[in-house]
């Protein structure tokens, strides 16, 4: 859920009133949203870099609100005063005007198809900028980069003062060394090749270097003089950079997704047109493509969808004339009416909502309007008879005897390194039947285990100040890979003990397998019940370890620990083990 | 037990005084070590209100070591006289005595002896006066017969001074006769014999008090992870509430299942290498419900089912890309799937298992942790429902505010009628995780101290049942 912060006594001053903190939690919570935190920028220096670092920062007061993650109309303060404006009965439109003459024309050469094939753009025309709402419109872009448009990968925003430069425009894609421009705040010119260099130690935009970095050909925005306006998704020319001053904003998205591209650029425009001199209206662009055929945006696509009284009615659980749900559902920015044919609700989807894709959404805005509190809880009829998952009962009534049986139970992570689960047994990663991690942050997580053993060792080496004998299990699953499932591996559950004490107590752990067999009705025999039979196996003392065979079958191994594999879990103590699969006693 | 002639002896002496006598007097006139009586006081205090015993303190002088030596041999400088024959001693040989140093100047400064630097031979040693009075040693043997009293506080203290004597501490009891009191004594028994059941002579013996104050001896037995009892609990909460446990071992999942089946689009940031564990090795899932497949690519790239879709790319090698899974409703999709391959009854699912995310670890967030989730599919659910159920679960688990503690909703019909389910069943679900509500209850700020190798045993060991989990969140 992203966070917007916005500063208190603007807001109020947008919502023309003024609230109580508890007044203004209850509106965001009716509107489905959630005051997070009253603070200060002040506070939240102080608080990440000290009382020092914060005495010369602002205390005007801040409201941290949490919006759903879908709602990118919610995400400045123009977008939140207007939502709880609706909410409270006021409405505003989107309109497009004609463009001035066709300027912006996107040569969609093949080159820019395989780097970021999409380009709209757009005109705020005589807009008024103050201190507080450039801040906006900039927060607004950072918000929508780190959001919508998954930190610029999907969709970059470029906004440009139009009157330093001149249309039509071209979208095309260059060899780094051969674009050279004046980049945002810098005072000099650079390539391409440098700037990505330069950018390598900017805490900022190194993040964003990656999405163009191993391509041949760089996305890049020249002016009909061959003014460079942008090198996106990375950074803006100087030459046209916005100001205070600025009166009129051309903006440009480019995108690998051309629905994201369009949301975006109706998201900005629909916010700040509302400080043009005709408020609410945004200037069209027109762009051609390689093909010839030209698209005109912004789009700001008004939508209608029809949907039943009935459908919200039961969805919700609730029982409200036709008329009411239209009403609930226009508080939401949803423009709605009943038409008359049976309870047929006619709803208008602004531009600002590309949250609603089908009517459940619908649904849930009316819901939000009539209030999650105000809806009557009641119990499903829906009549089931429980069963367990038969491995779990297993499990569950296994663990319990098995503490009775004087161990204690560990719980240990099912990922851990290639080391845990091969070198410090004795054995080589190859043999071992294990899933391999490709993105582990640490060697913690290369592999998912294939053993319990190592897990229940590590458990002891930190806690070996506790008086011995140590007695511990664990009844969980490890990861083998398999063939034969559509994901090629699959779980398998394992039961494991071992025996810490100044002697290795192979009869313990012996004892403990007795003990199991007999909670699992098998008798100790060959042939139709269990025995165990020697084995060699590199983890082991040699001579001191054993196969267990239940009904025929191997299902496990125990015996004492070799030497080698003590050290090398910085154990000192000689330690008998068991391990066996359970799931062939179902 | 303390010797019977003891503890008898001591009670005909309080017998004797009516205000009682003191345990360090009794010690003296008896001729026996203060602690023999201190003992004697306690097993008659064992035997019940024989007598009473006040605790008392006094301060007393007592001679150091070096005190008891001098009382017993005389003084240093006493002792530099007498080894002082009438021809002299050659200075050199005096200070080869242990004593011989400090007794030297002490008898010099009192002029017993006089040095004859010029004597031929070297520095020589000679009495000036007949005979000494040891006062020194004096004084000690009056402290050490218990006459301190006799001496000035002034000729104490210079003692002190000389580290000859001490100012000690002493607990003694005052003794006084008890409600009880009697010159007899009862031996008692400590504990009851399978002789004294079968003999009946249990009737005639007194038996010694337990101390009720100590702790018992710690049974020697096995104990449940915390983690896991919580678990249990929570199992039971479904279970009683008709909810049937999904097959949720399989950590391994196509991101097909555990993203594209839930409609949830490829670019979505929960799908990149920084949220999820994908796999290297399988790297890729094959064999999906080719139909199915057709389906949910189609409301992904498309729409359909009255969903607008996300209008992108859909890709079937996203689709196969192996993870270990981050949510257990992957499983909830398969069980889904598999429910509307067959003629639909309603049902209520539940699991509690692992999970995975490649996140940032702190001190409450760890790679993997368990989710509990519970699902419910059936014609014509609402909303209100859907608080209905959560209501009566968090009920069950003892919590009036259960807003913050996880999530819930319903699943969106791109995501169910693909699958082929009525377009007017409803499937509600809710999740959460099991750590948080854990480590409340059991009190424990890291998690690492709950779950994993570096788990605090001892914290398992003493962990209570958990009946109610949390009471509160």
């Amino acid at each position: 859920m992203p966070t917007v912060g916005v500063k208190r006594d603007l807001l109020f001053k947008a919502l023309g009133r003024s609230y109580t903190d508890e007044e203004f939690d209850e509106l965001c919570f009716e509107f489905g949203l959630e005051l997070d935190e009253i603070t200060s920028e002040k506070e939240i220096i102080s608080r990440e870099q000290g009382d020092t670092k914060a005495s010369g920062a602002s205390d005007v007061i801040l409201y941290k609100i949490d919006v759903p993650a879908n709602r990118y109309d919610l995400l400045c303060l123009e977008g939140l005063v207007r939502g709880l404006q609706v909410f409270k009965n006021k409405c505003n439109r989107y309109q497009c005007d004609l463009p001035v003459d066709p300027m912006f024309a996107a040569l969609h050469s093949p080159q820019t198809e395989a780097v970021r094939p999409h380009a709209v753009a757009a005109v705020l025309r005589n807009i008024t900028f103050t201190q507080e709402r450039y801040d906006s419109f900039i927060e607004l872009q950072e918000k929508l980069h780190q959001n919508i448009c998954r930190k610029r990968s999907l969709v970059a925003i470029g906004t440009h003062d139009l009157d330093t430069i001149s249309g039509p425009f071209t979208y095309t894609a260059k060899r780094p060394g051969d674009i050279s421009f004046k980049p945002l705040n810098q005072t000099k010119e650079y390539t391409a090749t440098q700037l990505m260099s330069l950018y390598k130690t900017d805490s900022h935009l190194r993040h964003y270097l990656h999405i163009i970095e191993d391509k041949p050909l760089y996305p890049v925005i020249y002016d009909s003089n061959g003014v460079v306006l942008s090198m996106p998704p990375i950074i803006n020319g100087d030459h046209s950079k916005i100001s205070l001053k600025t009166k009129n904003v051309f903006i440009e998205c480019t995108a690998t997704d051309q629905t994201k591209a369009k949301t975006v650029l109706d998201m900005m425009v629909t916010m700040f047109s509302e400080y043009c001199a005709q408020p609410f209206t945004v200037e069209e662009a027109e762009v051609v493509y390689p093909d010839g055929k030209t698209c005109i945006y912004p789009e700001l696509a008004y939508r209608k969808e029809k949907l039943s009284g009935k459908f919200i009615n039961q969805k919700v659980g609730i029982n409200e004339s036709t008329e009411k749900i239209a009403h609930l559902l226009t508080r939401m920015c949803l423009l709605s009416q009943a038409t008359g044919a049976g309870d047929e609700i006619e709803v208008e989807i602004p531009p600002t909502r590309s949250d609603i894709i089908h009517a459940c959404d619908i649904m849930e805005d009316a819901a939000i309007a009539y209030g999650f509190n105000n809806i009557t809880r009641t119990t499903p009829r829906t009549y089931t008879v429980a069963n367990q998952f038969p491995l779990n009962k297993l499990t569950e009534l296994l663990r319990q005897d098995l503490a009775a049986a004087g161990f204690t139970e560990a719980l240990n992570f099912a990922l851990c390194s290639q080391e845990d689960i091969a070198e410090k047994l004795g054995k080589k990663i190859s043999e071992m039947r294990a899933v391999h991690i490709s993105n582990p942050k640490t060697a913690e997580f290369q592999v998912a285990r294939t053993t319990l053993l190592p897990g229940l060792l590590k458990t002891i080496a930190a806690n070996r100040k506790m008086p011995l004998p140590l007695k511990l299990f664990e009844i969980s699953d490890v990861v083998l890979k398999d063939e034969t499932k559509d994901v090629g591996a699959r779980n398998s559950r394992r039961f494991c003990a071992v025996y810490y004490n100044k002697s290795p107590g192979f009869e313990v752990i012996h004892g403990l397998l007795d003990r199991t067999m007999q909670l699992l009705e098998v008798k100790p025999a060959r042939g139709e019940g269990y025995h165990i039979q020697t084995a060699d196996d590199s983890t082991f003392f040699p001579g001191r370890c054993a196969d267990i065979f239940v009904r025929g079958k191997n299902v496990g191994r125990l015996g004492v620990l070799h030497p080698d594999v003590i050290n090398r879990f910085e154990l000192t103590m000689p330690c008998s083990a068991l391990e066996m699969d359970i799931e062939p006693f179902l | 037990m303390a010797d019977t002639g003891v503890l008898e002896t001591l009670l005909q002496r309080v017998e004797k005084v009516d205000d009682g006598v003191d345990s360090l007097a009794v010690a003296t006139s008896l001729g026996v070590d203060h602690q023999v009586i201190v003992g004697a006081v306690k097993s008659l205090q064992a035997l019940g209100d024989v007598i009473s015993a006040e605790l008392r303190s006094s301060k007393h002088w007592e001679l150091t070591e070096e005190g008891t030596e001098i009382a017993e041999q005389g003084s240093h400088e006493s002792r530099v006289f007498s080894c002082i024959p009438q021809e002299g001693l050659a200075q050199s040989e005096l200070m080869k005595l242990p004593f011989g140093k400090i007794g030297f100047s002490k008898a010099m400064s009192s002029k017993w002896i006089r040095v004859d630097k010029a004597h031929e031979g070297g520095p020589r040693i000679f009495r000036t006066v007949e005979s000494i009075d040891d006062q020194v040693r004096e004084k000690l043997l009056l402290v050490q017969k218990g006459h301190s009293t006799q001496l000035e506080e002034k000729e104490k203290n210079e003692l002190k001074k000389r580290k000859l004597l001490s100012e000690v501490t002493v607990k003694s009891y005052w003794i006084t006769k008890g409600n009880s009191f009697s010159t007899t004594i009862t031996k008692q028994e400590t504990e009851l014999t399978p002789e004294m059941i079968a003999s009946g002579n249990w009737k005639e013996k007194k038996f010694k008090p337990y101390n009720f104050e100590a702790m018992g001896v710690a049974p020697d037995c096995g104990h449940l992870h915390p983690l896991m009892k919580v678990r249990t609990q929570f199992r039971q909460i479904f279970l009683e509430m008709g909810f049937t446990e999904m097959p949720t071992n399989n950590f391994i999942e196509s991101s097909f299942w555990n993203f594209d089946s839930l409609f949830q689009p490829q670019q979505h940031p929960a799908r990149d290498q920084h949220d999820t564990f994908f796999l290297s090795d399988p790297a890729h899932a094959h064999e999906f419900p080719q139909d199915y497949l057709e389906r949910v690519k189609k409301v992904h790239s498309e729409g359909g089912y009255g969903s607008q879709g996300y209008k992108y790319d859909w890709k079937i090698e996203e689709a196969q890309k192996n993870i270990l899974r981050t949510h257990t409703t992957a499983v909830s999709a398969r069980m889904l799937y598999k429910l509307a391959q067959q003629k639909f009854t309603p049902v209520k699912y539940f699991s509690i298992d692992r999970v995975f995310r490649n996140e940032t670890l702190d001190a409450t967030h760890l790679a993997e942790f368990h989710q509990i989730e519970g699902v419910v599919a059936d014609y014509g659910l609402t909303l209100g429902d859907l608080m209905g159920v959560l209501h009566q679960f968090f009920t069950k688990l003892g919590l009036k505010k259960w807003v913050e503690v996880g999530n819930s909703g319903v699943f969106r019909p791109e995501m169910l009628l693909p699958m082929g389910l009525p377009e007017d069943v409803s499937v509600i679900a809710w999740g959460l995780s099991l750590e948080r509500p854990t480590m409340i209850k059991y009190g424990i700020n890291n998690i690492r101290e709950l779950v994993g190798h570096k788990v605090n045993l001892q914290m398992v060991y003493d962990s209570p049942i958990c009946r109610n989990p949390p009471t509160h969140f």
